[in-house]
Parts: C-alpha cells; structure tokens; sequence
C-alpha cells in the first residue's frame, strides 16, 4: 500500500508507522489475552506484566505520534496517504486505550481475590472476553491483510459484545443480590466487564478507521446499539 | 446539568448537526446552483500533427477558484491557453470541439479577440510588466479599450485595481516609478492589477507563483482568495499543495487527457481514478 513512491525514503516513513500500528495491535491483543487469563486464574505475576506491558504500548503510541507528525510536516501527503497517516494517528489513540483498559483489568485480579467463589464468578466474563478478543483480532488480522469488507462485517458484530455485557451485568447482579459478600468481587468483576465492552468499542473504532484509510469513504453513522445496561441499570 | 448547560448543550447539538449537514449539501453537486462561466466540451487540440489534447469537456463555475493539475507536457497549459485563444499565436495550432464564455462561442471567426482577452484575462509564470511606470502599466488596458472618459476616472480604476490586488499601500507614493523596479512577487500582483483593470469576466493563471518566494506565494494565494468574489479564476499550478489550498474544484490532466475532474477535497482525499492518486500521492512525475 505504502509502495512506489518516487521518494523512497517517503516509503520507508509510511512503512514505519504501519509497522507500529501492527505492533501496537499485537501488543493489544497480547495484553488482553493476558489480563483475561489473569482473571480468571488469579494469576498476579501475569497481571503484573499487563501492567508493565502498558508502559511499553504508550511509548509506541507517542513514537508513532511523532512520526506522523514529522511526515506530515516533511511530505505532505495526500489522498491514500494522507489517510494512512491520519488514520494510523487514530487507531494508534484506540490501541494506547485498549492497553489502559487491559491494565485496569489486570490490577482488579487480587482485589477480585482468589477463593472459590470468586473463581466461579470471574468465569462469567469468560465467554465475553472470548468474543472480545476475537473481535480485536479479527480487526487487527484484517488492517494487516487489507479487508474492508470483512471489517464491515466485525464492526457489526460489536452489538454481539454488547448484548454478552447486559448478560453478564445481569448474572453479576444476580450474585450480589444472592449474597452481599459478593458485591466487591462482582463490583470489581463489572468493571472488568465495561472495560471489555469498552475495548470492543475502540475495537470498532479501528475498524471504522482503517476501512476509511482503505476506501476513502466513512462508513454510515448508524450502527444498532444494544447495550441495554445503561436503560434497565436505572429500573434494576 | 444546570438548566443553562442543558440549553447550551442543546445549542452546540444544533449547530455541530448543521454543519454535519451544510457539509453534506456541500458535497452533493451543486451544478443548479452554481452557475457555469465556461463550458468547454470535446476539446481537441493538435500542435503540427502531434495531438496535445485528447476530447476535454469540463465547464468551469462561476466566481470558484478551479486549478489545472498534472505533470509537464500534460497538456493543462494548452487547455487553459485554449480559453482566451492565446494558442491562435503559435504557428501550426489547431483547435477542435467548442469553447463556450457565457454561451457565446470563443471560437466563432466573428469574435474579436481583443476585447474576447478583456473579458478572459491572463497572469502569466514570470511577472512580466511593461516596461513603463506601475500607474501606466495599469492604466493601459483600460485606455486601449476606452474604459475611462477621463483622467480621474482612470486614476479611479488605477487605484481600485492596486488596491484589489492587494499592492496600493505598497506602491502609492511612487506610481510615477518603473513597474520593473519592484520585487517579484510586487510585479506579479501588478501583473494581477494590470488584468483586473479592464473587469475580466475569467481571470486565467499559469503557474503564478513559480518564480516567488514562499511569502510572496501567500500573498498571491490570499488574493486569489479575495478575487474569487468577483471573477472566475482558472490556475494551472505545479504545486499540489497550492491547488489543494486556492481552489474549489480541480482538474487532473494525464497526457493530453483530462482524467478527473471535481471538488478539491475528494480529489486530495479520496480520488477515484488510480491514475490521478498515483500523481497527488508522488508515486509517479
């Protein structure tokens, strides 16, 4: 994509920042797998390294920032390019919060704590960080191999994710009405499950960015929402 | 949220949702609204036996700026040339197909191409001012085409036309002194004020600002601007950038044939023809 300029060294810059985009999205992915895992298995040196993984993905972050700005300032580019920058720019910012957000789950593992109980609770966000984590990677694997379609696809798959949360908001619940002793584990377990919708949505965004940076047009506002939490939260 | 906020939030939705949609109605063509100045269709143009245009039909807006881009021996300076008859001077030029100002044929035998270069007037790469003072350099067209009935309303259109083209202040304590002696990108503005001055109906550019410096190029483009209220304007430049700045519509020329034609924003952004893409994004000279 990047190929063929009659600068060369225009096409090494390019090739640059789409290498660090596809790092960032390895290292996304990586992180999220972890701090799943973590969860589930009480794992604290594993959720430890998610954290210290965060501090790695922000430096890629701002040295992508930085390359981006200096092409623009130094080439110029236009249409494709110019769209492979700005968007890179974007998705970049998706990414760096996707870590943020893989990190907050990571410290929450010794507050969800490790009895039992808590392992039981913890596996009902198991299915939900399976469908994220396929979502992330559908997204990243289809930016590499440049697939618009396909990313039109998982960008509406997002409301699958969506619909998992309400559940799993619903089962948490449920638990902490059960038992009182529950609600710190489940409260922290529910942040952990916004955290994965979250990174759905920025998952979304990628997606919605890297098809303009292909196409050159935005795909249409509209995109069915079903996420109820936020509706039957408040009657709950 | 206070009462206010809410009314103000609601104000920012309003707006922010307008523009959403001024810049949708921006981008669906305009082509009732917007009045055409000049339509060109089937242009074909022949240099000798060697053929320099290819069929070219694109009809240029009213008061918009529209740039002619494409890389050396495209062709984009013949077309434009093509617009005020400037080719009928070069030996073995021939053009076919129809050129339309105003509905009327710029080609009809019966036309008189002086006062047809009144009406479409010419800036050219290197300033080239008379050799005689700033004021007689501007005041000549309009004695030539008999535009003024005397000394003051000439002097009247001498000062309005400095001042349109963004030189009076520089210039109005020496009018008497050679337009020669002033900088380049001075003698190109006087260059503007010059055409200006007989109250074009289409102002054509070819490359104006390739022989200045960079502030000298901003000033020029930052009048374009200010022209574009009043005159057509058709550029031909080498700098992408310019025409992604000046223009409103942009034309990309590929070896005598116009190969895309529309709003500068898409043609910058997201062109729809590979070859048009390959040229904006440098990927071939």
């Amino acid at each position: 994509m990047a190929g063929q300029h009659i600068v060369a060294s225009f096409d090494e810059e390019l090739g640059r920042i789409d290498r660090l985009i596809r790092d960032m999205g390895d290292l996304a992915q990586a992180m999220l797998t972890a701090a799943t895992q973590s969860l589930l298995d009480n794992d604290v040196p594993l959720a430890q390294r998610v954290i210290s993984d965060d501090v790695v993905m922000d430096a890629r972050q701002r040295e992508l920032d930085e390359r981006a700005i200096a092409l623009i300032a130094k080439r110029q580019p236009m249409a494709q390019d110019l769209r492979a920058v700005v968007g890179a720019i974007r998705m970049a910012s998706d990414l760096e919060r996707i870590g943020d957000l893989a990190k907050n789950i990571s410290k929450r593992v010794s507050a969800v704590g490790s009895g039992t109980m808590q392992r039981k609770l913890s596996h009902s966000i198991d299915t939900m960080a399976q469908m994220v984590g396929k979502q992330l990677a559908g997204v990243i694997d289809n930016y590499v191999a440049r697939n618009p379609n396909e990313l039109v696809t998982l960008r509406a798959d997002d409301e699958n994710i969506d619909v998992q949360y309400t559940a799993v908001f619903r089962e948490l619940l449920t638990y902490m009405m059960e038992d009182p002793r529950n609600i710190t584990a489940c409260t922290h377990l529910l942040f952990c499950a916004k955290n994965l919708e979250r990174i759905g949505d920025h998952a979304t965004n990628i997606a919605e960015n890297a098809y303009y940076v292909m196409v050159g047009q935005q795909l249409p506002l509209h995109r069915p929402k079903l996420d109820e939490t936020s509706i039957s939260g408040g009657q709950a | 949220m206070t009462h206010n906020q809410e009314t103000e939030t609601a104000a920012m939705n309003m707006s922010s949702s307008q523009f959403v949609q001024d810049q949708l109605n921006a981008s669906e063509p305009r082509s009732n609204e917007m009045k055409t100045r000049v339509i060109a269709k089937d242009v074909n143009v022949f240099y000798g036996a060697k053929q320099a245009l290819f069929d070219v039909s694109v009809n240029v807006p009213d008061k918009a700026v529209i740039a002619f881009i494409g890389p050396s021996g495209c062709g984009k300076s013949t077309f434009l040339r093509c617009l005020n008859r400037m080719n009928d001077t070069i030996e073995g030029c021939r053009v076919e197909g129809e050129i339309r100002l105003d509905g009327q044929d710029v080609y009809d035998p019966k036309i008189d191409v002086v006062e047809l270069r009144a009406r479409v007037g010419m800036v050219f790469q290197k300033p080239n001012p008379f050799p005689k003072s700033i004021f007689e350099n501007v005041a000549y067209g309009p004695k030539i085409h008999g535009l003024a009935s005397n000394k003051t309303e000439l002097e009247e259109i001498v000062v309005t036309s400095l001042k349109k083209a963004g030189l009076f202040e520089e210039v109005k304590d020496r009018l008497r002194e050679p337009g020669t002696g002033l900088s380049g990108g001075q003698q190109q503005r006087l260059c503007i004020a010059r055409a200006i001055a007989v109250s074009p109906e289409v102002i054509l550019m070819d490359e104006p600002c390739s022989a200045l410096d960079p502030i000298a190029t901003a000033k020029i483009e930052e009048l374009i601007d200010e022209l574009r209220a009043n005159f057509t304007i058709a550029i031909v430049t080498h700098s992408m950038q310019q025409a992604a700045r000046v223009s409103q519509r942009t034309a990309f020329f590929h070896l005598g044939v116009l190969v895309e034609e529309g709003p500068t924003e898409q043609i910058f952004t997201a062109p729809s023809d590979k070859r048009t893409q390959d040229y904006v994004t440098g990927r071939f000279g």
